[in-house]
């Protein structure tokens, strides 16, 4: 069960993400979530975007380098050693974690944790065995 | 005329024996010294200074005992110092673009104008276009040579010529398109534009007919070259020339792409040391410099052309016996000394291409921080990026700068931007962005 991450070079300039968030909404289309990665001179936006294939196309045409890759969703339940149990068994299945970022909706008692495994089958083979609740997009979206 | 030879007729002069096209230069040679001689104050001057009269050009050879001109002789007699006909018999002028202050005034005759558009329709024909085909003449008109010069060539060649001029992106494509355009005439910078839009259009290039670009009017690199002609599936050929001398249509690459061809029958050509002066031999590199054999109204003595070359005496496999050029690296205007160390944008060009996943817009940034010179390289990041990861993004950057540290020798920071984000040119491409003075 993977979702589409969509990852935006931005250069280290005011306004940029907002450029990206206004092109966005102009076109009415809604983030589920995003995480921003920044070196000394770049950025990295990665966003979950439900109706990512038109993301993809308006921030194109915007000018905009736009990578798309599979990540993984894992709810977890928002208490305390929720996230170490799911990296318990990434680790034991040898996965490397090329990044991760995680967040809430609202009052629900569950977390969301987004995955970047280096090998994202054997991610899926390993947390499908281990009975691990890896969320389809249709779920994610609910 | 029904039927296309395979050679033009008024190609023939490519192919025309050695031996007659140097007693044709010589005479051709004499009547010009003759005629700066009689005509223009600096020629005669200088020459009166080395105790020279016409009479002295006995040989080809002699031309090494003339002074040479410099584009600071052509700015001091701004703006008919040097013309060598009366004003009534010059029909058309032109002039330089003039960066720093006062531009360079050219002028024709009607015989001028007559062996200009030969001299293109050679260039044409060279390339292998024909009567058949239709081009879109995307060169400047106006005081700019290249859009008249490519106008008239094109026409006296027979082919269909659409003066559209530079500018206006959307309605090149619309043009090329509809009008079923087999050739273009333009900048390579604004080409790459072109197929930038292009593909981020409803039109293929699988559509088009272009089969044949002419690109000039900048220096550029084999490696932009094989990017345009993969991306667009055209051949693109150099063509060179300069406003003080013609114009386009000193010379141009034959169907072999190796190296352009110059008509030596209207142009003699050297290389010197750019230091000393000294002529070098053929397949040394050096500036090159020309005196013009035929031009009647802006004669130019051993004009110091700044762009550096070398001779290829080989025959070239066309069989034309006219000699080449090699492609010019750069001008040597264009020449930064960063360091110490002299270096050419289009050496960065040349590494910065031999990279995937960036595309061929980039400027160079000169700046000076406490005294020294800082250089930076922009360069866009392809579109489709390639990558989600940051270190592969920093890979990248590091491999670029080792490409240009491989080339030129200097450890020079590359900064990836956004695409589109470098301003795009409609003639000659901005590659040097200079803030030296500014900041310091």
């Amino acid at each position: 069960m993977k979702l589409k991450q969509i990852s935006v070079f931005l250069e280290n300039r005011p306004g940029h993400v907002n450029h990206i968030c206004r092109v966005l909404a102009k076109n009415n289309i809604d983030i589920a979530t995003l995480t921003l990665a920044d070196t000394a001179e770049f950025g990295l936006l990665r966003l979950i975007i439900r109706e990512w294939e038109k993301a993809v196309a308006v921030l194109e045409s915007e000018g905009c380098a736009v990578n798309v890759t599979d990540v993984m969703a894992i709810e977890v339940p928002d208490t305390p050693g929720g996230l170490a149990n799911v990296l318990a068994i990434a680790e034991q299945g040898g996965l490397s974690v090329e990044y991760m970022y995680a967040f809430s909706l609202g009052n629900s008692d569950t977390a969301q944790l987004v995955f970047r495994f280096g090998d994202m089958e054997k991610a899926a083979t390993c947390f499908g065995e281990a009975g691990i609740n890896v969320l389809a997009a249709v779920e994610f979206y609910r | 005329m029904d039927r296309h030879y395979k050679i033009h007729t008024e190609s023939l002069a490519d192919f025309v024996d050695v031996d007659v096209l140097k007693a044709v230069q010589l005479e051709r040679l004499q009547d010009t010294v003759t005629r700066c001689y009689n005509n223009v104050a600096l020629f005669r001057t200088r020459m009166e200074e080395r105790g020279l009269v016409p009479a002295d050009i006995k040989t080809l050879g002699d031309v090494a005992r003339l002074p040479f001109t410099q584009k600071t002789d052509l700015r001091d007699t701004y703006p008919y110092g040097l013309f060598a006909a009366p004003m009534n018999e010059v029909v058309r002028l032109h002039a330089s673009s003039g960066t720093t202050g006062k531009p360079i005034v050219v002028g024709y005759t009607r015989d001028d104008l007559d062996v200009w558009s030969s001299l293109m329709l050679r260039c044409f024909a060279a390339v292998g276009m024909t009567a058949n085909d239709v081009v879109q003449n995307a060169y400047g008109y106006g005081l700019f040579t290249g859009g008249l010069g490519a106008h008239y060539g094109a026409e006296r060649l027979g082919a269909t010529v659409v003066p559209i001029s530079g500018g206006n992106t959307e309605r090149q494509m619309m043009v090329m398109k509809d009008f079923g355009v087999t050739a273009i005439c333009c900048t390579p910078s604004y080409f790459v534009h072109l197929i930038e839009r292009i593909n981020a259009s409803d039109v293929n290039f699988n559509e088009l007919k272009v089969t044949t670009g002419i690109f000039g009017a900048e220096p550029w690199t084999d490696e932009m070259r094989q990017y345009i002609e993969d991306a667009s599936g055209i051949k693109a050929f150099d063509i060179y020339g300069l406003s003080e001398i013609i114009g386009p249509g000193v010379g141009i690459e034959c169907q072999a792409q190796a190296g352009l061809h110059i008509f030596e029958d209207h142009f003699l050509m050297e290389i010197v040391n750019p230091e000393t002066g000294e002529v070098m031999p053929d397949g040394e590199e050096g500036e090159l410099v020309f005196t013009t054999l035929t031009k009647q109204a802006f004669p130019m003595i051993r004009y110091r052309t700044h762009d550096i070359t070398s001779i290829v005496s080989e025959r070239c496999v066309c069989g034309r016996t006219i000699r080449r050029i090699k492609r010019i690296r750069s001008r040597s205007d264009d020449m930064m000394i960063i360091r110490g160390v002299n270096v050419f944008p289009s050496q960065i060009e040349a590494a910065l291409m031999s990279v995937d996943n960036t595309e061929p817009h980039y400027q160079i940034y000169l700046r000076r921080k406490g005294g020294l010179d800082q250089v930076e390289v922009k360069v866009e990041i392809a579109s489709h990026l390639s990558t989600d990861r940051i270190r592969e993004i920093e890979a990248m950057q590091k491999k670029l700068s080792h490409a240009i540290e491989h080339t030129v020798g200097l450890r020079i920071p590359v900064q990836l931007v956004e695409p589109g984000s470098i301003a795009r040119s409609e003639g000659k491409a901005k590659r040097v962005v200079d803030l030296r003075d500014e900041e310091a």
